[in-house]
């Protein structure tokens, strides 16, 4: 446990956490295309996982990066399922604007 | 109990069970006699759960044998009971508090004399029944509801207590209702089961307060309890409280309903629209003595009231002459029959309310065997002649090939309920009518004498039949029911088979001989020695009446009933046979009677306008006020609540996706300053 991170470094590592998850939740909000949202989502995702792993190495345990394990195991599953919904729905209508897809609106 | 009548009423009671009885050790399984028919009845049930399965036909011959077993049972019971009594718990079914009411049986040689009876005749119409209902398709439900009907009379005889005999009671209501509608696709037969239950309901509800009452009254619901105290009560000579006078009053009320005896007896003619063998069985030989043999069974409660004998004697008398008056007038041979039920119901009572237990009893057996073989007769007729039964469109049916025996044994059944010499009508009916010259009490004179005109009315009934439809110029209508092998032009009346023809010699036989057991020695021979020895065995106080032969009713009635029986049988034969033109001329002449009569005096109706309708009436305003305007109004309220703030809310609900992650980065960034504030 000699080398851990430094609060410094570690600012750094939440700081880069932050503007990729503000990216990715800007795209989110602004882009209409599904295959894009995903995307938005897989980096906001990411955004999280660097946050654990920096904080697993500031606090010189492992749990970060078991935890990065997981994120990543259920993240290549949930990227498969949402890239197969995607693909349901482009085959029932050719298109991928999340606009044109609401008719469980209220 | 202070006033000149219950002085009369004061009678010498003959041992009971609280006192002398000689308590008998059974070495007989009593318990066969109820559940022997339930075991049928399940099996029966089985078989008829699979419509159209082959195996339905041995239905019958499982519902005769275990009604015969209960028959050998009960013979070996009565061989082994004696003049003695004995109590058999089966299993402790209800204790609670100081209330005991097991499935225990009570014996007696009453007791006894009806359970030969019930499943007797019931073994006897199981086995005609098995040829009668061939080929219906609900012949194992029938045999099914015919052992179901047996368990249950069993149990309502045997009971060792007024709650289990309750349980008995209800079931052969049960049974009566589901035998009646056992043609569920006739509405007529709906309607007349409905009925049957709804009137019942009434009487029973009597039943129900009485045996509530007696538990409050005397701590328990055991005969043996309670007739312990109902002895120490009359020997103490204390008055009695209007509460426990009240008992007699109630079970009498549930007597009536199930006997039908006036007001309630509207359902039994209405009962007619079931299968015959159950007409025979239930509303002719067993299920409607119940309220006799109720009353029988309690007959010292009702010696606790000095009204409650003679109510039950005058609704009796009352009941015989009035439903004789309607069977006259029928002409539906089945119906004139339910209607001389009623009447010779009404006998019983005649009898227990002038304190001839022996009679009522007696005529009860009696009674049993030729109803039932006249009931299985006119099922016969109807069986040969697809259901006519209207008498104006049989006639001459003695001199078709085939129908000799149903012929002589209707014949014989007719001469014992006419009350012809010798026949077993004759010495019950007797019996009751010279006992209402003997035993003191209201108006029991007038008793006498209207029972005498009512046995003479009901001697021409019966013969009106019998010479209308099996005597006469041969000439026959067919009714509705076609069987497959007929057509309209070539109708061929299928003459009974051998089961039903042994049945009704057998129940022949018995109406004429069945009257000898009650005959003989200073107490009505083998059958007055039975009663003697039973709860029942109260009668009157034997005084000046046993004299000379006029001054003695048990002799010169003899005399007079047969007097009666033959006018009415002559009458019966001038107008119906030798004179058939001059029945017509006679009906012309009291046309607006005859019509009255044939509608029954309207009561039917007169119950229609006084209760059904009054009680539709306020059906229809509690329908319109409570379910209509409250109750529906509440499950409106209740929807409409969650459908307003649904079209509030839906709005928010407006399918871009983006709003949606808005909203949810929105919320949960709320969340986290609120975090962080508090902390």
């Amino acid at each position: 446990m000699t080398d851990a991170l430094s609060v410094l470094a570690l600012n750094h590592y939440l700081l880069l956490s932050a503007v990729l998850f503000v990216i990715g939740f800007i795209g989110f909000l602004t882009r209409r295309n599904l295959i894009i949202m995903f995307l938005c989502t897989e980096l906001m995702f990411q955004a999280a996982a660097i946050a654990m792993i920096a904080f697993g190495a500031h606090h010189g345990n492992v749990q970060g990066q078991v935890f990065l394990i997981f994120i990543l195991t259920i993240a290549a599953a949930e990227a498969a399922l949402a890239l197969a919904l995607v693909v349901m729905l482009y085959r029932r209508r050719p298109t991928l604007d999340a606009e044109k897809w609401s008719e469980l609106k209220g | 109990m202070t006033s000149a009548l219950s002085a009369h009423l004061a009678l010498h009671a003959s041992p009971t069970l609280a006192s002398a009885a000689e308590a008998v050790r059974l070495g007989v399984p009593v318990e066969w006699i109820p559940f022997a028919p339930l075991l049928a009845a399940v099996l029966c049930g089985i078989l008829a759960l699979r419509p159209g399965d082959a195996r339905a036909r041995y239905a019958g011959a499982i519902c005769v044998a275990g009604l015969g077993l209960a028959f050998l049972t009960s013979v070996a019971v009565a061989v082994s009971i004696g003049h003695g009594t004995a109590q058999e718990t089966i299993f402790e079914w209800i204790r609670f508090d100081r209330l005991r009411a097991d499935f225990a049986f009570f014996l007696d040689p009453l007791t006894s004399i009806m359970l030969l009876v019930v499943t007797g005749i019931g073994t006897l119409v199981a086995v005609y029944a098995s040829e009668y209902m061939r080929g219906d398709r609900g012949y194992a439900r029938f045999f099914a509801f015919v052992s179901l009907f047996i368990t249950a009379m069993t149990t309502l005889v045997l009971a060792d207590n007024l709650i289990l005999m309750y349980l008995g009671w209800e079931g052969v209501g049960l049974c009566s209702y589901l035998l009646i509608g056992f043609y569920y696709e006739k509405p007529a037969a709906v309607a007349a089961a409905k009925k049957a239950f709804i009137v019942n309901r009434v009487g029973d509800l009597g039943f129900a307060l009485g045996i509530c009452l007696a538990y409050v009254q005397f701590g328990s619901v055991e005969f043996a309890v309670i007739f312990e105290q109902v002895e120490a009560l009359r020997a103490s000579g204390a008055e009695i409280s209007t509460a426990i006078q009240a008992i007699p009053f109630l079970l009498m009320l549930g007597a009536f309903g199930k006997s039908a005896q006036l007001p309630l007896y509207v359902w039994l003619p209405d009962a007619m629209e079931g299968p015959t063998p159950v007409s025979a069985l239930i509303h002719a030989a067993t299920m409607v003595t119940a309220g006799v043999y109720l009353i029988a069974r309690t007959l010292p409660l009702f010696l606790l009231s000095e009204y409650a004998l003679p109510t039950v004697a005058w609704v009796g008398c009352l009941t015989a002459v009035f439903s004789a008056t309607i069977g006259m007038a029928q002409y539906d041979i089945k119906r004139i029959f339910a209607y001389s039920t009623v009447s010779q119901l009404g006998y019983m009572f005649m009898g227990l309310g002038v304190l001839s237990s022996v009679g009522a009893t007696f005529h009860l057996f009696t009674h049993a065997f030729f109803k039932a073989a006249l009931f299985l007769g006119c099922g016969a007729v109807m069986h040969g002649f697809a259901g006519q039964l209207d008498l104006r469109r049989l006639s001459g049916l003695g001199r078709v090939p085939g129908w000799q025996i149903v012929t002589g044994s209707m014949l014989v059944a007719c001469l014992a309920l006419a009350g012809f010499p010798l026949t077993s009508g004759f010495f019950s009916k007797d019996m009751i009518l010279a006992e209402a010259f003997v035993t003191p009490g209201p108006g029991y004179r007038a008793i006498g004498w209207i029972g005498l005109l009512t046995a003479g009315m009901t001697a021409y009934y019966t013969f009106r039949v019998f010479f209308r439809v099996f005597l006469g110029p041969v000439q026959y209508h067919p009714g509705e029911e076609h069987h497959g092998h007929d057509d309209a032009h070539h109708f061929h009346p299928h003459a009974p088979g051998p089961a039903i023809n042994f049945v009704l010699i057998v129940l022949g036989i018995g109406a004429i001989f069945a009257g000898w057991v009650g005959v003989g020695g200073a107490h009505h021979g083998w059958f007055g020695s039975m009663i003697h020895h039973s709860t029942a065995a109260y009668e009157a106080p034997a005084g000046a009446a046993h004299g000379g032969f006029f001054s003695n009713p048990h002799q010169w009635m003899m005399l007079a009933s047969s007097i009666v029986g033959l006018v009415g049988i002559g009458v019966a034969a001038y107008l119906h046979l030798l004179n058939r033109p001059m029945a017509e001329r006679l009906r012309r002449a009291i046309l607006p009677v005859a019509v009255l009569a044939e509608h029954k005096w309207c009561v039917d109706e007169g119950y229609d306008l006084l209760i059904r309708r009054p009680l539709r009436f306020i059906g229809h305003v509690c329908y319109a006020l409570g379910d209509t305007l409250i109750i529906n109004g509440l499950v409106a309220l209740g929807g409409a609540v969650p459908r307003l703030i649904g079209a509030a809310v839906r709005p928010m609900q407006n399918g871009r996706l983006q709003g949606y992650g808005l909203g949810m980065a929105g919320g949960l960034a709320t969340i986290i300053i609120i975090v962080w504030v508090m902390l």
